[in-house]
């Protein structure tokens, strides 16, 4: 009797990502204070192994797929697509943090854990197939994220970074689980399958009012999380002031979960009453183009700059959701792996000019960056070129398959917008290329110092990565519609 | 049902009332400690619902739901006061407006 209730093995087998993270994760916590400060550096070893070993795990979990834990969780392709993804953002903010911690004398193993920890949050979250399962996992992410974002406590930017990321990002919370108890209260369920199923059927009349005002309520948590207008204003202020890695890392893994998350419940659950939701996605997706594009154009700071884009990039893949069809989703998927690589690039590259203290990360630092350092500024360039969206980087087969499903699902508008305001993100972005190439050094600038090991893989595996995904898009392509079309069971 | 019970729309109303209250002390007051007490006041609407939907549907998921919210909201008051303890730590201050260092 008893032992039905108990977990199968491979269901345990199918957690087994987040199992090893965790574990991971609190080993660090246990070793952080026996371990002397010069020998930090072996946590963060530690826990690029713990994230090397949950990647595996997520690629062999794909192997047996299937719900687990009472259809808790569920192990499928898009799970699977998004747990690599938001691993391999985690395994390049560790190897690229070892520099900018030392920078700072900040090493400590308790950046390395919450790395970790916020990771398992994410994979959670991208493997929910329940709405408090998806909140569960959301806070581990958030809270984690929060206190990232203040790592350097003497900082004041970086407290002001934390204190505006949390509470905006707990008031979005709060938004998002009083849609998930008027959901429960409608539908009885909190099972995305089950609430589907129950706004499918015809005999039972459900208040769509109700449903379409718990759809709104959720949207807003999701928006905040993934940085799309109206619920933007906090990521140009918390990149800015979180240490670069940090940024990268925010800008990169929560906001994929977070669209992973959105994609699942607005697809899934929210498929049948699409009518009463494409609306307002809409209208975000056109505002945050608009006001990311716009607004990036008068920054001088590289990180708030790049903030702005990412607001933007955020923008371009709410039009696929706004598609709500399972190539739109396939090309969200593919965008954000794209976006994934290019950004996280692109702030590692910030990360290493910034020098002690952020203070160089004005547009005018990049000056005579590509005499003084060509293998930086190069790779920078790719990265920024992949993020306009120039043919054979990852970026440009993004924004093709977006706007191709946008214009599938009659969206002109938004794709004409869309490609409007791209063509307006070009300026800022060849702007920093411009500098960096055609504008000779300071003199008396001191010295950059060369790459460290860990930065230049990082920034190897981010170049290699986007112009993968721009030279060889299929096989990413057909995982992601194989596994998009599944949202739309 | 015989017995007289307060019906469910007075709960979901006094949840709603409790949630606005939240959001206006979030959007209005200007004390950090003030703001976060308004993010747990909303919290606490929500598990008022949950509770309200839960006896409503003869389940007691509803009622886990609001042990699972309640523990979140213990997690986020413990890094959120601390996030709150540097910043006065820094700045000898708890007005959210002077709190506001980075415009471009």
């Amino acid at each position: 009797m008893f032992a039905n209730y108990l977990p199968t093995g491979a269901e345990y087998f199918r957690l087994l990502p987040e199992m090893i993270l965790t574990a991971a994760g609190t080993l660090i916590m246990v070793l952080e204070p026996l371990t002397g400060y010069r020998r930090k550096r072996f946590l963060g070893h530690l826990a690029l192994a713990g994230l090397l070993a949950a990647l595996w795990a997520a690629v062999v979990a794909y192997s047996s797929p299937g719900p687990a834990f009472n259809r808790l969780i569920v192990v499928d392709g898009f799970a699977t697509f998004f747990r690599v993804l938001v691993i391999v953002v985690g395994i390049l903010t560790v190897l690229s943090c070892w520099d900018f911690l030392a920078r700072h004398k900040a090493e400590s193993g308790e950046f390395y854990s919450l790395i970790l920890f916020s990771v398992v949050g994410q994979c959670v979250m991208v493997s929910a197939n329940e709405l408090i399962t998806l909140f569960i996992g959301l806070e581990v992410s958030s809270i984690a994220t929060y206190v990232l974002a203040g790592y350097l406590r003497d900082d004041k930017r970086a407290n002001e970074a934390a204190l505006k990321y949390f509470l905006l990002g707990s008031f979005a919370t709060a938004f998002l689980l009083y849609g998930v108890a008027w959901i429960y209260g409608v539908t009885g369920t909190t099972n995305l399958v089950d609430i589907r199923q129950i706004l499918e059927s015809r005999d039972v009349i459900h208040p769509i009012l109700a449903v379409s005002t718990a759809a709104a309520l959720m949207f807003v948590g999701f928006a905040f999380k993934v940085s799309a207008a109206p619920f933007q204003i906090w990521a140009p202020d918390v990149y800015q002031g979180a240490p670069t890695p940090v940024a990268a890392f925010m800008s990169a893994g929560p906001k994929a979960a977070g669209f992973a998350i959105l994609l699942r419940v607005y697809l899934t659950a929210f498929g049948p009453i699409d009518q009463s939701w494409v609306p307002f996605v809409w209208t975000c997706a056109l505002a945050t183009m608009v006001i990311g594009n716009f607004a990036a154009l008068a920054q001088n700071n590289v990180k708030r700059l790049l903030a702005y884009s990412s607001i933007a990039h955020a923008g371009y893949i709410m039009v696929a959701v706004a598609t709500g069809t399972a190539p739109g989703a396939a090309a969200a998927m593919f965008y954000l792996a794209a976006y994934a690589f290019m950004n996280v690039g692109a702030f590692v590259v910030v990360s290493h000019i910034s020098g002690r203290g952020e203070r160089k990360v004005n547009i005018d630092d990049l000056a005579g960056l590509s005499s003084r350092q060509p293998l930086t500024a190069a790779l920078f360039s790719v990265f920024l070129l992949s993020l306009i969206g120039v043919p054979l980087t990852g970026g440009f087969f993004g924004k093709f398959y977006i706007f191709k499903a946008a214009i599938d699902s009659q969206l002109y508008w938004l794709t004409i917008l869309g490609l409007l305001t791209s063509a307006v993100a070009a300026y800022y972005y060849l702007r920093l290329i411009v500098v960096m190439y055609m504008r000779p050094a300071v003199d008396g600038e001191e010295e950059l110092p060369p790459l460290g090991g860990g930065l230049k893989t990082a920034l190897w595996a981010s170049a290699l990565g986007t112009l993968a995904l721009g030279i060889f898009p299929s096989a990413v392509l057909n995982f992601a519609g194989a596994s998009g079309a599944m949202l739309v069971r | 049902m015989t017995m007289t019970s307060v019906p469910l729309s007075w709960y979901l109303i006094l949840s709603a009332v409790l949630f606005t209250l939240g959001v206006a002390g979030f959007l209005f007051r200007r004390n950090i400690i003030t703001v976060f007490m308004s993010i747990e006041l909303m919290l606490n609407a929500v598990n008022l619902s949950f509770v309200a939907f839960s006896y409503q549907w003869r389940q007691v998921d509803g009622h886990v739901y609001t042990f699972f919210v309640m523990v979140v909201a213990a997690a986020e008051a413990a890094v959120g006061l601390a996030i709150i303890l540097t910043v006065f730590k820094n700045r000898a201050t708890l007005q959210i407006d002077d709190v506001d260092s980075m415009k471009n």
